[in-house]
């Protein structure tokens, strides 16, 4: 227990972890020895612990995307142990404890892996195709300014919980990292359904989730099988519900729409 | 490409002309399971053959049947486009992962359920469908009912399941399109988008019934006449 | 050097509609013919960016993050407040206003202090409008909630993830932005340097995080919205990420440095758990409102807590020292953020703190469970006891939390006039990275207010009326001035690489956040702060001696990246403490030792101390030089806090 346990006993252990030098190389799998791990630290503290080893060695240190460590800003995308953001639900790899491992395991460490999400060192990957998929409709289209009195539009609470729900995606990509065909359907779907709820996202409802979908598909990622493996490992809980609402607001937009 | 042809192109699309078209299979699977319960009428076939006479030469079900062939056609051809791109989704595979952790072994495995099921129903339109239709492979007897003639059917099941070999394959193709519908049958709701949180329960127990006892029905057949005729 | 706040003329209600009016227009046609340049894509820079955008300026917009929805403003838990009076309690602008600038500790500017108040308003109508999802009562309209510093309900929120979903709002509207092509976005792309053109900024210098390039973007206009500069302390609630090399490059430039001294250290986050640290986690500041602060009577007792000899639960009634509310208790556990940070470190400086380190005090709920019960206490607090929970495996329910400041927050930053434009003519600062509206301490729900506002309603008039006065003709990035600073670059990531010295970046951060947080964080006295300036000094020479970074400069080089804004901190970390020594007074999150009354409350100083301090760069290692710009309080009367 942190602080209050001083005795809490440091761990070693073997990590086996992707090293690619850049998006051109091949990359393999090396294995690191770590020692003396605190089961208080995070995740990513113990890999920054191996960092500070490989540096004094004058060793490439791994590189690996971090930024708030406080489970929000969607940066961290660690594949460990097989399974995107480690072994506990519902968290992502910077709020992952060491205490959640036993002295002597072996843990793998890989980036996500799609075609869409080509890696750019190590354990970095590019997940700017989420970024143009947004770009494609995932917004309501007001300027700035010129907009009514926010209680002119009223949005009973229980819509509003639903679209928050949906809303709370943090952009991590565990879902395509976890899906079968590197799917990006959970993460679409979130943003289409949290407008299609919103009296705001009705006036853009159908040219989104049209725009959406076909940039998800240039994009590269795989179709959606409904295995329910992004649910299960989205670290936000989004659910599969906005699955299905993408899809009837897809069958909607293109059997009523005016854009041929 | 117009706006259909992009509708039915998109990964979404082509998920629809599954879901549909599985659905439509699935209804399929009904009626030939409730015609295939001829076969265990005590009567020497009598029953069965006439079914499957008039299986063979009603106009609806002609017609129903290039339907079903169409039917198929899409769901495979779809799946196979769908897998090719899924495939291509992620060139490079986790060198250890745990999906059991996240997913049934049968909802990441429809591929290969559905290539099982697809060299099944090969060999078993092999076995009847093309005998009775086409005369070919040595085709069917001939038995008298009423003072008129009809394909013996019966006799070639019969005989078909003493083989225990074949016996075998159904069984197992059987098992195969259990596990294919237990996820599909569901699944294929959800793909149309019909969710809901008063009824996708019921669907989802009402789809696991469905795959067990349709494919339950199924196997019995060859079980039946192997071991007890 | 005169500092030109360009405040306007008039009653203060009718300043920034009068501005509004008075300032140039670019004809719509015209705007096209403008670039800005916006760094940072945060509240403040995503929103200028795409208001920018919306008008018709052409618009480069840069972050570091691989993209821009990662930016800190998304960590943002409790709210964004707004004069609505929606609950009909009296709110209005003039009330925010005036709590904003008494919660500041009379150290901001009047005039724009009361801007904010009046835009604030607007900001959650357009919030609203892109689909922000806040938080509803059962008729359908907009939720308000209390919060610290105030007496009336005007903070609006979207559960503990406020700042998530009005940043996921403004990266809505930059998408768009980015669809349209009047936006092109950079992310990956880190600011290293600012370059000027017959004295205004012109374009700046950056490197692509990936492949390393150094690469030159000119510009009729750059707005530096890069956050605050939390980050020198090593631990902070601050991402990973989160650096003032940008703001940093333009004060080595020219432009000047307000108030760095200015920090703020909220007093309710998770304790350090070991070296190994890397970041610190806020508890909201709602825990207060039911759990009692306290630490063990005597040195003894929390030696033998220390040590394992006895947990927590041993501790007896009588041996409890309830500080906070022995020591105020008119307002007990709910004393202002300064005074509880303040008031933590000193028992632990008494040898009275717990935890294995001594760092930490008990925020304690079993009263408040045995009061309303356990599920009530759930029902508020579950998602935050969760968090703790899954950080320290300590389970809050049963046994105390243990609490500790951290630094949370900047006041202090780019000194930006009425335009919110640096001295240096044609770059601006918003957001978090200026100085301009918290004063001496951040209210609560402040900071989100704050960057929207600059972004969506003060840029996009007073850019304007800038660009209005500028020829259309760009600067080729091959101009010797571009050319020389990407030299300037160059150089410097040149000489980090050659160093090749035995230790890494992250051990000098940590010992500069040691000096900083040690000498400079809750409370500071000359004597400590000489210290500190001395060590940080000897410091900053050996990182340069000494500092170890491999790898190149062209391919993803996280050392490198590291070392850059590392440089600028302990460069940075100085100017705090010249300030720091300059401001021989205590107030907000200010306090120096000397100057306090006998009650342990920060003495302010207004008679000699009513200034924004704002330092010029005159060279590393020289002395900074100090323009004053005297503040004046025409709507406000000065009181002194007390919390008795």
């Amino acid at each position: 227990m942190a602080g209050s346990n001083p005795n809490a006993k440091p761990m070693d252990l073997t990590l086996k972890v992707w090293r690619q030098k850049d998006r051109n190389s091949a990359g393999q799998m090396v294995t690191y020895p770590v020692k003396g791990i605190s089961p208080d630290m995070s995740f990513l503290e113990m890999m920054d612990v191996l960092n500070e080893d490989l540096l004094r060695k004058g060793e490439d240190p791994i590189a690996f995307d971090h930024d708030c460590r406080e489970g929000i800003c969607g940066m961290c995308s660690l594949y460990i142990n097989g399974r995107p953001h480690g072994p506990e639900r519902g968290t992502t790899t910077c709020q992952l404890h060491m205490r959640h491992f036993k002295d002597g395991d072996t843990i793998t460490i890989e980036p996500w892996r799609a075609a869409a999400f080509p890696v750019h060192k190590d354990l970095v990957v590019d997940r700017s195709a989420f970024d143009r998929i947004q770009q494609a409709g995932g917004y309501v289209s007001v300027n700035t300014g010129g907009v009514p009195d926010a209680n002119a539009i009223p949005i009973p609470k229980s819509i509003a919980d639903k679209a928050f729900d949906a809303a709370t995606c943090i952009g991590c990509g565990a879902c395509v990292a976890a899906c079968k065909n590197a799917s990006a359907m959970l993460f679409v779907s979130a943003k289409v359904s949290q407008l299609a709820m919103l009296p705001q996202g009705q006036t853009e409802r159908k040219t989104r989730v049209e725009n959406m979908v076909a940039q998800m598909d240039i994009e590269g990622f795989g179709s959606c099988t409904n295995t329910g493996a992004c649910a299960a490992e989205c670290p936000v809980g989004i659910s599969l519900e906005n699955i299905d609402m993408l899809r009837r607001e897809f069958i909607y937009a293109k059997a009523t729409s005016e854009s041929l | 490409m117009n706006w259909f042809t992009k509708t039915f192109s998109s990964t979404v699309g082509r998920k629809i002309v599954m879901a549909v078209t599985g659905l439509f299979l699935c209804s399929f699977l009904v009626v030939h399971l409730i015609g295939n319960l001829q076969l265990f009428r005590n009567d020497g076939g009598e029953a069965f053959n006439l079914y499957s006479d008039f299986m063979a030469h009603n106009g609806v079900i002609r017609f129903m049947e290039i339907i079903l062939v169409l039917g198929f056609v899409f769901h495979i051809y779809d799946a196979l486009v769908l897998t090719r791109l899924n495939k291509a989704a992620r060139p490079i595979g986790y060198v250890n992962s745990h999906p059991e952790e996240n997913s049934s072994w049968s909802s990441r495995n429809m591929g290969l359920l559905g290539t099982v099921i697809l060299v099944f129903l090969i060999i078993h339109l092999w076995n009847f469908f093309v005998p009775a239709r086409f005369e070919a492979n040595g085709g069917l007897e001939r038995v008298m009912i009423e003072d008129v003639e009809y394909h013996n059917l019966y006799s070639a099941v019969v005989l078909a399941f003493q083989n225990p070999i074949y016996v075998a394959i159904y069984v197992i193709s059987m098992i195969a399109l259990a596990y294919h519908l237990i996820h599909g049958f569901q699944s294929a709701f959800q793909t149309l988008g019909l969710d809901h949180k008063k009824y996708t329960p019921f669907i989802q127990k009402f789809g696991v019934a469905f795959s067990i006892l349709v494919c339950l029905g199924f196997a019995i057949i060859p079980l039946y006449f192997f071991f007890l005729v | 050097m005169i500092l030109e706040s360009q405040i306007p003329g008039g009653p203060l209600a009718e300043k920034w509609d009068k501005h509004k009016f008075d300032v140039k227009l670019v004809n719509p046609a015209n705007k096209r013919k403008y670039d800005i340049i916006v760094v940072g894509t945060g509240l403040a820079g995503a929103s200028a960016a795409a208001s920018f955008g919306e008008l018709g300026y052409n618009v480069k917009a840069f972050c570091f993050q691989d993209s821009p929805r990662r930016a800190h403003s998304i960590a943002a838990q409790g709210g964004i407040n707004a004069a609505k009076n929606y609950q009909n309690d009296g709110d209005s602008v003039f009330r925010l206003f005036y709590d904003t600038i008494k919660g500041g500790d009379y150290r901001a500017r009047e005039a724009n202090v009361y801007r904010l108040a009046q835009v604030s308003v607007n900001i959650i109508d357009q919030c609203v409008a892109q689909g922000v999802p806040f938080a509803r009562e059962y008729g359908g309209l907009l939720a308000n909630r209390s919060f610290g510093g105030a007496q009336v309900s005007r903070t609006f929120y979207a559960r503990g993830q406020t700042g998530q979903q009005l940043l996921l709002g403004a990266y809505s509207a930059l998408n768009r932005q980015i669809a349209y092509g009047k936006v092109k976005m950079y992310p990956r792309t880190e600011m290293l340097d600012l370059v000027m053109v017959d004295g205004k900024a012109r374009g700046i210098v950056v490197r692509n995080l990936i492949t390393g390039k150094i690469e030159s973007h000119s510009a009729h206009a750059v707005v530096l919205a890069t956050g605050g500069y939390g980050n020198v302390f090593y631990l902070s609630t601050n991402a990973m990420g989160s650096n003032a090399t940008a703001a940093w490059r333009a004060y080595k430039k020219g432009a000047l440095f307000a108030n760095p001294c200015f920090t703020q250290i909220h007093p309710t986050c998770i304790p350090v758990s070991g070296d190994y640290q890397s970041k610190l986690t806020l508890m909201s500041e709602s825990l207060r409102n039911d759990g009692r602060v306290w630490v063990p009577k005597t040195v003894e007792i929390a030696q033998r807590l220390r040590k394992g000899e006895i947990t927590v639960n041993d501790i007896k009634e009588e041996d409890r020292d309830y500080y906070l509310e022995r020591k105020y208790p008119a307002f007990g556990n709910l004393v202002p953020r300064d005074v509880a940070s303040r008031n933590a470190k000193l028992v632990c400086d008494e040898g009275r703190g717990v935890g294995a380190s001594g760092l930490a005090v008990y925020l304690d709920f079993a009263d408040a469970i045995r009061r309303d019960g356990q599920p009530a206490i759930a029902a508020k607090y579950g998602n935050l006891f969760e968090m703790y929970q899954k950080i320290t495996d300590e389970n809050p329910y049963e046994r105390p939390m243990r609490i500790y400041p951290a630094v949370h927050y900047t006041m202090g930053g780019l000194w930006v006039d009425y335009n919110l434009m640096t001295n240096v003519p044609g770059l601006y600062a918003a957001g978090e990275a200026n100085f301009s509206d918290h004063g001496a301490n951040r209210l609560g729900a402040s900071a989100l207010m704050q960057g929207l506002a600059d972004g969506y309603f003060v840029l996009p008039y007073t850019i304007g009326d800038y660009l209005a006065k500028m020829p259309y003709d760009k600067v080729p990035v091959d101009h010797p001035a571009f050319v020389e600073a990407e030299q300037n670059v160059i150089s410097i990531n040149n000489k980090l690489l050659s160093i090749n010295g035995n230790r890494t970046v992250d051990d000098f951060h940590k010992a500069l956040g040691h000096i900083m947080w040690e000498y400079c964080g809750m409370a500071r006295n000359a004597e400590g702060l000489q210290i500190a300036k001395q060590e940080i000094r000897k410091l900053r020479d050996e990182f340069w001696r000494d500092v170890k970074v491999v790898g190149v400069n062209e391919e993803l080089n996280i050392t490198l990246e590291k070392a850059n804004r590392v440089a600028d901190f302990l460069e940075l970390g100085e100017l705090m403490v010249d300030d720091a020594l300059n401001r021989n007074e205590s107030c907000g999150g200010h306090f120096r030792e000397e100057y306090q009354t006998p009650e342990n409350e920060a003495l302010r100083d207004d008679e000699n101390f009513a200034y924004v301090a704002a330092w010029e760069f005159t060279g590393v290692g020289n002395e900074p030089v100090l323009h004053k710009e005297e503040l004046e309080f025409e709507n406000v009367k000065l009181t002194q806090r007390s919390y008795k």
